[in-house]
C-alpha cells in the first residue's frame, strides 16, 4: 500500500503517550473522530433516559412520577442534550475519521485545535446535565429558550446558556478545521466536483454552523444581560419585544435543521451508491441541491413563529419560501431512488438503514410541507404533529443515517466485520418501533394535542400508551447497538481494505483497520 | 381558475376523507383528523389539510412504488447486473419542474385560505383574552356582553390529576368560568399576557394566537354551531402550562344575553362593599378560596412552596412581616419572578382576603386582619 508505505517509520517520530494521556493529548483525526463518537453515543444514551422518563410520565393520564416543573426540565435538556450532544458531535466525528480519508489528506488541518473542539464538549455535556442539581432544577423552558418564561427561570437556565455557548465554540473551530482540510488538504486530482458527496455536505454544513452559531451566541448573550444585567432586549416594559428573541433564535434554528440533516444527506448518499453497485446518479445536481437547500435554509426562519403574530405579508412570504425546499430535497430523493432504479442491489444493514432513512425522512420531508401551509399550521403549531415531524426528521432521518454510516465504516475503524444477523435485528427492532412511537403522534396532534405538556386529557390515552410502548422499545433496541459495536472492537471476521468488495472512495484504498496515519504520501487522483 | 381550483379542492378532499375516516364516525378517542371545525376558517384549514395530506400520500406512494419495484427487481441476489447510467439531464430538469408545478397548484388553496384566516375587520363582539401563569382573564371590550371579566380557571380537582378520585369525562378540559359567545356573530378575540407567552387556540374555529406580554395581537371566529368547544394554552408557559384549558360555549342570541345580565350582576356582588368589616374568621375562609383559586399552584396548599422555584410564604419575611410590605407584594408582583401583579386580577376583598389567609396559616400565627379598605387606600 503505497499510502501507509512509512507508517512504521511515522510511528517512531511521534512519541504517543499512552493510556488516558493519549487521549486527552491525541491530535489524530481518527483517534478525536472515535471520542467524538463515543461522546455522542453517550450523550444518545442520556438524553434518551430523559426520554424515557417523559414518555413514562406520558403513558397514562395524570400525575404519576415527576412533576410538572421536572418534567419541563426534561424535555428542554432531551433536546438540548440530543442535538447538540449526540446528533451534532455523531456527525463531527464521522467527519473527522472520513473527511481526510476521503480527500486523501494526512489529517485535518488544525490538528490541535481539533483536540481542542472535542474536550469541550464534555464539559459542556457536564454543564447540561448538571444543571438537574441546581437550586430550582435545570431549564425548564424548552430547547427554544423562550422569554420571558427563560428570564423567570432560575441558575439552571445560566449553566444551559454557559453550556450553550462552549458547545457552539466547539462547533465554530471544528467548522473552521473542517473547510480549511477540505480546501487546503485535497489531494492533486481530488478537484471539488470529484469530491465524495459527504465531504461536500460536510463542507457547506461547516459554513452553516460558522454563520449560524454566533447568531445563537448572540440570542443567549442577550437573554443573559436581560437575566441578570438589567437590559430589556425582550422585555415590553423596557421598550424591547420577546417576540424579538425568536427571530433571533430561528435565524439560528432553522439552518441548525440542515446542519444536522445535511451530513445525514451525505452519508446516505455514500451508501446507497455502495449497494446499489452503480454511481451515484445526478452527482453535480446532488451538489447544488445541497447547497439550494443551505441558502435558502436562512430565508425560512419564521415559518416556525406563524402563530406569534407576525403580519399576513410575512405569513405568505415564509410560507412560500418554506414551500420552495421541497423542490431541492425532491431533486434528492429522486437521485437517490434513480441510483439504485437497474442497480444490483444487497441489503447489509448500512443499507437498510439508508432505505430506513429514505422512507421515513420523506414523510417527515411531507409533514413538514402540510406544516408549511399557514393555515393548516395554525392548527397543527405547537401540537404533536409538530413533534412527530421533527422526530421523523432527526430520528429516522439523521439518526438512521447515522446507523447507516456506523454500520457502513466500522470494519474500516475496527477492521472487524460486525454481526450482520444483529445489525439487521438492531434495523427493524427500530424501524417498527420508531413508527410505532411516532406515527401515532400525527394524530394526537391533529386532534389537537398540545406538546410539552406533563397530563393530557382523556382522549388522548390511547395513542400515548401506544406511542409510550414503542418509545420503551425503540429505547431497548438502541442498546442492542451498543453490543454490536463492542463485539466489533472486540474481534470478528476481518475485514478486507474494501470491507464491501466494491464501495467507491479512497478510504477503502487503505487497510482495514485505518492505520493510525494515512495518506502521508498523497495519493493519484485519476 | 378559482372555480376549478375550488372543484379541485372539494374532489380531492372528499377522497382524501373517505380514507382517513371521517372524525364523526370514528370514536373520539381513536381521532385521526383535525376535529370536525364549525367556523369558516376552521372549515377551510380542514379541507386544506386534507387536500395536502392527499396530495403527499400519492406522491409518496408512486415514488415508492417505483423505488419497491426496484428493490424487487434489481437485486443483486437475483443476478440483477448493474447499469452503468449515472445523469440525465432532462430527467433531472423535469424532477425540478413538476414539483415546482405542484407547489404553485398547492399555495393557490393556501393563499386563500391564509386570507380569510386573517379577516379580523368588523368584528360583532371584541374579547380581550389575558394569559396569566396559569389562567386565562377576559375582557369583554366591545359588542354585546360590554364591560363583563372574569378569570377562567381550570376546574378539574387536584385529586384527580394525582389519581386519587377516578377522572372526568372533561378531564383537565373544565374551567370554572368559560367564555360565552353568541352563534352566528363574528368575534374577534385580543390576545396579550401578563407574565410570560401564551397561546390561545382553539381547534374548531381554526385560530391558535400566541399572547404576548406587553403587545396585543388578534384573531377572529365566527362560530356556526351552538355547542361546547375545548382548547388548550400552546406555548409553553411554565410549570402549569398542562393546566389552563380554554373552553368556549357558543350560544343562542337569547342565551348570551341572559348569560350577559348574569355576569353583570355576579361582578356587582363579587365587588362586595369595600366598607364592610370582616371579623378574622370570615376572611380567613373566603381568603383560603381566593389562595385555592390562585396561589395554590405555585406556593402549595401547605404554603411550603418549592424548593429553588417558589418560595414558602409558611414563616416567611414578607408573610410575617409587616402589613404594607405584604400588601404591596400581592397588589404589584414581584418583577423578574413569577409573582404576578394581582392588583388588577382580584377585588379589595379577594387581596384582603387571602392576605389574612396567608397571616394566619400554617406556622404563621399573626393575628392580622386586613380590612378591604385598606387594599382600596394601598392602591392608590
Amino acid at each position: 500500500m503505497e499510502a501507509v508505505h512509512d507508517h512504521h517509520a511515522a510511528d517512531h517520530d511521534h512519541h504517543q503517550p499512552s493510556g488516558l494521556m493519549r487521549w486527552i493529548t491525541t491530535t489524530n483525526h481518527k483517534d478525536i473522530g472515535t471520542m467524538y463518537l463515543w461522546f455522542s453515543f453517550i450523550m444518545f444514551m442520556v438524553g434518551g433516559a430523559m426520554s424515557m422518563v417523559i414518555r413514562a410520565e406520558l403513558f397514562e393520564p395524570g400525575l404519576q412520577f415527576i412533576s410538572p416543573e421536572r418534567y419541563n426540565q426534561m424535555i428542554t435538556l432531551h433536546a438540548l442534550i440530543m442535538v447538540f450532544g449526540a446528533i451534532m458531535p455523531a456527525f463531527v466525528g464521522f467527519a473527522n475519521w472520513m473527511i481526510p480519508l476521503q480527500i486523501g489528506a494526512p489529517d485535518m488541518a488544525f490538528a490541535r485545535m481539533n483536540n481542542w473542539s472535542f474536550w469541550i464538549l464534555p464539559v459542556a455535556g457536564s454543564m447540561l446535565v448538571g444543571s438537574l442539581l441546581a437550586p430550582g432544577g435545570a431549564a425548564g423552558t424548552g430547547w427554544t429558550l423562550y422569554p420571558p418564561l427563560s428570564v423567570q427561570s432560575g441558575m439552571g437556565m445560566d449553566m444551559a446558556i454557559f453550556g450553550i455557548h462552549l458547545l457552539g465554540m466547539s462547533s465554530i473551530m471544528g467548522s473552521i478545521n473542517i473547510i480549511t482540510t477540505i480546501l487546503n488538504l485535497r489531494a492533486p486530482g481530488m478537484t471539488l466536483m470529484k469530491m465524495p458527496l459527504f465531504s461536500w455536505t460536510w463542507l457547506i454544513t461547516a459554513y452553516l454552523l460558522i454563520a449560524v452559531m454566533p447568531v445563537l451566541a448572540g440570542a443567549v448573550t442577550m437573554l443573559l444581560t436581560d437575566r441578570h444585567f438589567g437590559t430589556s432586549f425582550f422585555s415590553a416594559a423596557g421598550g424591547g419585544d420577546p417576540v424579538l428573541f425568536q427571530h433571533i433564535f430561528w435565524f439560528f434554528g432553522h439552518p441548525e435543521v440542515y446542519i444536522i440533516a445535511l451530513p445525514a444527506f451525505g452519508v446516505i448518499s455514500e451508501v446507497i451508491p455502495a449497494f446499489s453497485r452503480k454511481p451515484i446518479f445526478g452527482y453535480a445536481s446532488m451538489v447544488y441541491a445541497i447547497a439550494s437547500i443551505a441558502i435558502i435554509s436562512f430565508f425560512v426562519w419564521a415559518h416556525h413563529m406563524y402563530v406569534t403574530g407576525i403580519p399576513l405579508t410575512g405569513q405568505l412570504y415564509f410560507m412560500y419560501a418554506t414551500m420552495l425546499i421541497a423542490v431541492p430535497t425532491g431533486v434528492k430523493v429522486f437521485n437517490w431512488v434513480a441510483t439504485m432504479w437497474r442497480g444490483s442491489l444487497s441489503f447489509e444493514t448500512p443499507m437498510l438503514f439508508a432505505l430506513g432513512f429514505l422512507f421515513l425522512f420523506t414523510l417527515g420531508g411531507f409533514s413538514g410541507l402540510v406544516l408549511a401551509i399557514t393555515a393548516v399550521d395554525v392548527q397543527l403549531q405547537d401540537t404533536y404533529y409538530v413533534v412527530a415531524h421533527f422526530h421523523y426528521v432527526m430520528v429516522a432521518g439523521a439518526l438512521f443515517s447515522a446507523y447507516a454510516g456506523a454500520y457502513y465504516w466500522l470494519p474500516k475503524w475496527t477492521g472487524h466485520m460486525y454481526n450482520e444477523t444483529l445489525g439487521k435485528w438492531h434495523f427493524w427492532l427500530s424501524l417498527i418501533f420508531f413508527n410505532m412511537t411516532f406515527f401515532v403522534q400525527h394524530f394526537l396532534g391533529l386532534a389537537g394535542m398540545p406538546r410539552r405538556i406533563p397530563d393530557y386529557a382523556l382522549q388522548f390515552a390511547d395513542f400515548n400508551r401506544i406511542s409510550s410502548l414503542g418509545a420503551f422499545g425503540f429505547g431497548l433496541s438502541q442498546l442492542l447497538f451498543l453490543y454490536i459495536v463492542i463485539k466489533t472492537i472486540k474481534g470478528g471476521k476481518k475485514a478486507e481494505a474494501n470491507a464491501w468488495g466494491d464501495a467507491p472512495g479512497l478510504e477503502w484504498t487503505v487497510p482495514s483497520p485505518a492505520p493510525h496515519h494515512t495518506f502521508e504520501v498523497p495519493p493519484v487522483i485519476k | 381558475m378559482n372555480v376549478t381550483m375550488n372543484t379541485l379542492v372539494k374532489w380531492l378532499s372528499a377522497t382524501a376523507l373517505g380514507l382517513m375516516l371521517l372524525p364523526g364516525t370514528a370514536s373520539a378517542a381513536w381521532q385521526l383528523n383535525l376535529s370536525p371545525p364549525v367556523s369558516h376558517a376552521g372549515f377551510v384549514a380542514y379541507e386544506l389539510h386534507n387536500f395536502m395530506t392527499l396530495i403527499c400520500l400519492v406522491i409518496f406512494i408512486g415514488v415508492f412504488a417505483v423505488l419497491g419495484y426496484s428493490l424487487y427487481a434489481h437485486r443483486k441476489s437475483k443476478g440483477h447486473k448493474a447499469a452503468g447510467f449515472h445523469e440525465n439531464l432532462a430527467v433531472e430538469i423535469a424532477w425540478i419542474a413538476v414539483p415546482f408545478v405542484i407547489l404553485v397548484v398547492m399555495a393557490v388553496p393556501a393563499t386563500k385560505a391564509l386570507l380569510d384566516l386573517r379577516d379580523a375587520s368588523e368584528p360583532d363582539i371584541t374579547i380581550k383574552a389575558t394569559g396569566y401563569q396559569w389562567k386565562w382573564g377576559y375582557d369583554y371590550l366591545k359588542g354585546d356582553g360590554e364591560g363583563v371579566h372574569f378569570m377562567s380557571v381550570l376546574a378539574t380537582p387536584r385529586d384527580q390529576i394525582e389519581g386519587k378520585e377516578p377522572k372526568g369525562e372533561h378531564y383537565l378540559l373544565e374551567v370554572d368560568n368559560p367564555v360565552v359567545v353568541p352563534v352566528n356573530k363574528k368575534v374577534r378575540i385580543l390576545t396579550t399576557a401578563n407574565d410570560v407567552i401564551h397561546s390561545w387556540s382553539m381547534q374548531e374555529f381554526g385560530i391558535k394566537q400566541d399572547a404576548v406580554p406587553g403587545f396585543i395581537r388578534d384573531a377572529a371566529f365566527k362560530a356556526e354551531k351552538e355547542g361546547t368547544y375545548r382548547g388548550q394554552c400552546s406555548e409553553l408557559c411554565g410549570k402549569d402550562h398542562g393546566f389552563m384549558p380554554i373552553v368556549v360555549e357558543v350560544v343562542s342570541a337569547e342565551k348570551y344575553a341572559a348569560w350577559v345580565d348574569e355576569q353583570k350582576k355576579k361582578m356587582a356582588a363579587a365587588m362586595g362593599d369595600p366598607n364592610k368589616v370582616w371579623t378574622l374568621d370570615e376572611m380567613k375562609a373566603y381568603g383560603e378560596k381566593v389562595y385555592t383559586t390562585n396561589c395554590v399552584a405555585c406556593h402549595q396548599a401547605n404554603g411550603k412552596g418549592i424548593p429553588g422555584a417558589f418560595p414558602a410564604l409558611d414563616g416567611s419575611k414578607i408573610a410575617t412581616g409587616p402589613n404594607a410590605d405584604h400588601i404591596n407584594r400581592v397588589l404589584n408582583g414581584k418583577t423578574g419572578t413569577a409573582m404576578a401583579a394581582f392588583g388588577n386580577q382580584l377585588s379589595d376583598t379577594d387581596i384582603a382576603a387571602v392576605i389574612t389567609y396567608e397571616r394566619n396559616s400554617w406556622g404563621n400565627k399573626t393575628g392580622d386582619l386586613i380590612q378591604p379598605a385598606e387594599i382600596k387606600a394601598a392602591r392608590k
